[in-house]
């Protein structure tokens, strides 16, 4: 089974996504962890 | 719905993905105005809000909001060929999520802001007419229907 390879810092994804010209999805959550 | 094939894919393919724990970082909820959970935003590299899912979906609703925010990432950015090709492919390929009409309301305008024809917003009327009467789409683009 693949997973999604999350990330959990938003502005290091930022910077990601300006390298590989992606957009981000930011996945908003409350769930019980 | 993050346990699903199909998503887990979709979203690898498509973007750089985050999560984020209210627990864990409230003050990026104040940050990005998200007031309820679960929210997906769609942020372009510069950090720039494009698109918002509120709410939980089932995996086809869910995959069609995700297609339906790129498609209009890319309208925005005036592409307006690769717009209306993950537009019609909520229309066409998802004609049973709830973002089809949308879809397919914005795969029209795409195609008319490709070419200045006019033809595709009269199909496009036809069609939302045939498929989905009872839509605001169909009402809206009813004004195309001549």
């Amino acid at each position: 089974m693949t997973t999604i390879s999350w990330n959990k810092d938003v502005d290091a994804a930022l910077a990601e996504a300006r390298t590989r010209n992606k957009p981000l999805l930011v996945d908003f959550s409350a769930a019980p962890m | 719905m993050y346990p699903d094939e199909r998503v887990v894919r979709f979203i690898e393919e498509n973007f750089i993905p985050v999560t984020i724990h209210i627990k864990e970082k409230p003050d990026l909820f104040q940050r990005f105005h998200v007031s309820w959970t679960p929210t997906q935003l769609i942020l372009d590299p510069d950090g720039r809000e494009r698109f918002r899912v509120e709410g939980f979906l089932p995996v086809e609703d869910f995959l069609a909001q995700l297609e339906l925010g790129l498609a209009k990432f890319a309208f925005d950015d005036k592409d307006f060929a690769v717009a209306e090709r993950r537009f019609r492919s909520v229309c066409d390929g998802r004609p049973n999520a709830g973002a089809a009409p949308e879809a397919c309301y914005w795969a029209g305008v795409s195609a008319y802001k490709a070419t200045n024809d006019p033809k595709p917003l009269r199909e496009t009327a036809v069609l939302l007419k045939e498929r989905y009467p009872s839509s605001e789409w169909a009402r809206k683009a009813s004004v195309w229907a001549g």
